[in-house]
């Protein structure tokens, strides 16, 4: 499959459970690797490189399943936040984690994303879906991404908690970042991307703007009628 | 009937009151098992947990004796706890203690004689070297070929017994000792022995290094990258690969951690408590050390303590042998007891019980 | 060295005999493990099997007896992993070794009387002329009833496994215990019978060992076997033909290498000794290599504790 994501511009892929979601969040996030040109940040090969390393280059995931995937359950929000934080927001010091300023960067998650918790020292299983999906897409959002993946990042939210990381989303696509937003809410796509693409049997359809978009075209597209591209390139250029 | 609910964070009191609630029911199950075989079970009690340290008849022998045994239960259990932490079962930490003392007295018997002082820290880093050798073995075959850590670290240790039984009879045996098997005795070779440092105290040079290794363990749990990674990689697998985590480093790192420790540990032994290589040299600290580990809830500080505990039970069993005849095995079953009381009230941290009256929903 | 004394037909007679205390152990590990179930504690059961047969033998005079008091010990001891891994959701990892490490103490206390003495024997089926046709009278007709028994169990167990419906649902709880549970088997129960079968076997194995084997009770006899026998079973990708297999060409070395011991080979004893750890360790790494674990044919739920929400 292809796809672009451009600097600004948020990319919304649809599809129905199972058709290669989390394998393309994988892929996209380091977990699974490539070849080094399959994956181009900016002109830039990151294909081969793991995790870190992307996030280090600017491209940071946040992967659908919150407890066991993007958190860890019995640790606390604060050594949540260092999960993906660390090289970002320099939180180590030749090798020492810098507890101090991981706390702080935790507390500002808290605050800024409205997670509603007793403090940073709380572990993440005792969180709501909602707060820790909050927390989860706020701990990339902090880290000023050029380029930011969420998969189904509203859902079991309540709708306020999800039109707030649906804001937050556009505020960072506004501020220049390229957004690729994987959901199974069509509706979700619909309101903030401006580019709508179709994942059937682990395939991508031609990305389409998204107005004007109608639901039958969208039903066809999801059914996998459109035409495929051919390639296996992933391509983010933010320009 | 009783049904159990899973508590959203385990629970901080009953994590740190379990070790000492399952040291009361092995006290308890282990006096009944005292009763059986005939002897006092209250006096057997007594003698195992109370006299070594108190009594004004065993004290003066059985103190110093404390940081003799501790010292390699805690360095070995150091080593095991982080990679039991990161999920990595190296259980064959006898086998690595073993090839450690081999290699430790095979190192410093090259040079002899002699009295150069540099003998005795090359014997120590021959003998880590040794462990982390031996330990690599299962975590290579882990990583390359995804074998099983734990029954390849197991089975080496029958082989690491053979070679030692090897090297006593051949190519470490005493030119001088008449034709028995068995090495020269290192703790009556100035240069290469471990003497105790300050009389007793039972300190030696493995105590040291337990007491330096549980800092070291501390300090890198609590703030090194790698003790979070270790953390992370045990509790949440994905969460570990989602951060970036590279588990065969950690494989690797965490097998040779505790071979090396394991090693040295051996060596420790070898030139002062044991004085010599022998057919049957090893006395089961490398499994016991995994009672220690879980005993103290994988923790150093935690560890520091349940090694002197165990300690005291290889003491205090000792002197319940001499004293009212009770068979040496008692206290392995006794020790075994001990980790399956720790697992079992274990639940108690993370789960609630439930009291359900029969026929109420 | 001198090899040419050695009959072909003794010699695959003693690797049968060789070979049966593993086999067992590890018949019951497998069935174990397909009801997704990591019982590290073999060696402990085995050891155990080997002094409660080893009693029960000698007080009852009868060998019978014996391994019948073999098989309840070593029951008796997976009880107690039983209770611990399906009632107080202790790790099976750590529970496993746990039982090792006293099994292997208890063992010692108990059998401490018995050190020396000499246990009623087992003779060989009488096969009459039979057993003493060249070659296949050893090797098809020379044996005691514990040798036919440990092949019937394998034939047994595979037809258990495939085409009953009690080892349908057994592999289902291995499979996926939450799809088991929703089904309403009751995966504990199937958890704790495979439990209890697999200590049967392990104390039958351990019971072999001190009743045939050597035939005595010393220290530290299992030396070992029920390591191996856990490396069998995932040797055999849980498949009880190939466990069979496995125990045979384990069985092969060790009387290999004990033959050579006896015929003064120029290896030292300890490196034949060695031998057959190092050749499990290699056939590990050849069956496990470049592969995972499902594709090996290991239950997916294996060690996985399991709690029923409600």
């Amino acid at each position: 499959m292809t796809l672009q994501v451009r600097a600004g511009e948020v990319l919304g892929i649809g599809g129905v459970a199972g058709n290669g979601q989390d394998e393309l969040l994988l892929a996209l996030s380091g977990e699974v690797r490539a070849r080094p040109e399959a994956i181009q940040l900016g002109g830039k090969p990151v294909g081969a490189m793991g995790p870190n390393e992307r996030r280090h280059a600017g491209l940071l995931t946040a992967p659908e399943e919150r407890l066991g995937h993007a958190a860890a359950p019995d640790m606390s929000l604060t050594e949540n936040a260092f999960l993906t934080g660390a090289d970002r927001k320099r939180l180590t010091r030749n090798g020492f984690v810098d507890w101090r300023e991981t706390q702080i960067f935790a507390e500002d998650i808290i605050k800024t994303f409205d997670v509603r918790t007793p403090g940073p020292g709380v572990a993440a299983r005792a969180l709501s879906g909602g707060n820790l999906q909050k927390f989860v897409i706020g701990r990339e959002i902090l880290q000023n991404p050029f380029v930011i993946v969420v998969n189904q990042p509203t859902w079991g939210v309540d709708a306020a908690a999800a039109a707030f990381i649906r804001q937050a989303l556009l505020d960072r696509a506004a501020a220049g970042a390229a957004v690729l937003v994987i959901s199974q809410d069509i509706d979700e796509i619909l309101e903030i991307a401006d580019k709508f693409a179709a994942l059937n049997g682990g395939r991508l359809s031609e990305p389409v703007p998204t107005e004007g978009l109608t639901v039958d075209r969208i039903g066809l597209m999801l059914g996998g009628a459109q035409g495929h591209s051919g390639a296996e390139e992933v391509q983010h250029v933010p320009a | 009937m009783f049904r159990l609910e899973k508590r959203p964070t385990p629970s901080t009191f009953w994590i740190y009151a379990t070790p000492f609630l399952a040291v009361a029911l092995t006290m308890v199950a282990g006096g009944i098992l005292f009763a059986i075989l005939g002897k006092d079970p209250v006096a057997a009690i007594k003698l195992i947990f109370f006299d070594p340290l108190f009594s004004a008849d065993y004290a003066s022998y059985a103190r110093p004796q404390l940081l003799v045994k501790a010292g390699p239960l805690i360095l070995i259990a150091i080593g095991l706890s982080l990679g039991f932490r990161a999920g990595i079962w190296n259980i064959g930490a006898e086998g690595q203690y073993v090839i450690g003392a081999l290699c430790g007295a095979a190192a410093g018997l090259a040079f002899f004689p002699t009295d150069s002082r540099w003998v005795f820290p090359l014997m120590v880093a021959a003998g880590a070297l040794g462990g982390f050798l031996w330990a690599m073995i299962p975590a290579i075959l882990r990583t390359k070929f995804n074998t099983n850590e734990i029954l390849v670290s197991l089975l080496l240790v029958y082989v690491a017994k053979q070679l030692i039984a090897s090297a006593a009879l051949n190519f470490l045996r005493n030119p001088d000792g008449a034709g028995f098997p068995g090495s020269r005795n290192l703790a009556q070779i100035p240069a290469m022995a471990n003497p105790e440092l300050i009389p007793g105290t039972g300190l030696h040079w493995g105590g040291v290094a337990a007491i330096l290794a549980v800092g070291v363990a501390y300090v890198m749990l609590q703030r090194h990258i790698l003790g979070y990674q270790i953390k992370l990689a045990g509790q949440a697998p994905r969460a570990a690969r989602f951060a970036g985590v590279n588990s065969d480093r950690l494989i690797v790192l965490c097998m040779g951690f505790s071979g090396a420790l394991a090693g040295m540990a051996g060596f420790f032994e070898v030139s002062g408590p044991a004085g010599q290589i022998t057919i049957d040299f090893g006395a089961g600290y490398g499994f016991t050390a995994i009672i220690v580990a879980f005993l103290g809830r994988l923790n150093p500080i935690g560890i520091f303590f349940a090694g002197l505990l165990m300690a005291l039970t290889y003491i205090g069993g000792e002197l319940a042998q001499l004293v009212l005849g009770l068979p040496a095995a008692a206290i392995q079953a006794f020790q075994g007891m001990l980790l399956f009381f720790l697992l079992a009230v274990d639940l108690l941290a993370n789960y609630r019980i439930r009291f359900i009256l029969p026929g109420a929903r | 060295m001198d090899l040419s004394h050695m009959n072909a037909g003794v010699l695959v007679a003693s690797l049968m005999v060789a070979s049966v205390p593993i086999l067992l152990a590890a018949l019951g590990e497998l069935v174990v493990e397909k009801s997704g179930v990591l019982n590290l504690g073999v060696e402990g059961m085995m050891i155990v099997g080997a002094v409660t047969g080893f009693i029960a033998a000698f007080h009852s005079g009868s060998a019978v007896l014996g391994f019948v008091g073999g098989a309840a010990g070593g029951a008796a001891l997976s009880m107690i992993f039983a209770l611990l891994t399906q009632f107080l959701m202790a790790n099976q990892v750590a529970t496993g070794l746990a039982l090792t490490l006293f099994g292997q103490g208890l063992a010692s206390l108990l059998g401490q009387s018995y050190v020396g003495q000499k246990p009623p024997l087992t003779g060989k089926l009488p096969f009459g002329p039979l057993a003493d046709l060249p070659f296949v009278g050893p090797v098809l007709f020379g044996h005691d009833w514990v040798v036919y028994f440990s092949v019937l169990a394998v034939g047994a167990i595979s037809w258990f496994l495939t085409r009953s419906r009690g080892g349908l649902v057994l592999r289902a709880v291995g499979e996926n215990h939450d799809a088991a549970h929703s089904l309403g088997y009751k995966v504990r129960l199937v958890r704790v019978a495979a439990i209890g079968f697999g200590g049967a076997m392990a104390g039958l194995g351990g019971a072999y060992l001190s009743l045939v084997r050597v035939p005595q009770w010393t220290e530290g006899m299992t030396a070992g076997a029920g390591w191996i026998a856990l490396a069998i079973v995932v040797f055999a990708s849980w498949r009880p033909w190939r466990v069979l297999m496995g125990a045979w060409l384990f069985g092969g070395i060790s009387v290999l290498q004990l033959n050579m011991q006896a015929a003064g080979s120029a290896i030292p004893v300890q490196y034949l000794s060695m031998s057959p750890y190092l050749i499990t360790i290699l056939v590990l790494v050849i069956m496990s290599s470049g592969r995972s674990r499902a594709s090996l044919g290991a239950p997916a739920s294996l060690g996985q504790n399991f709690h029923a929400a409600r």
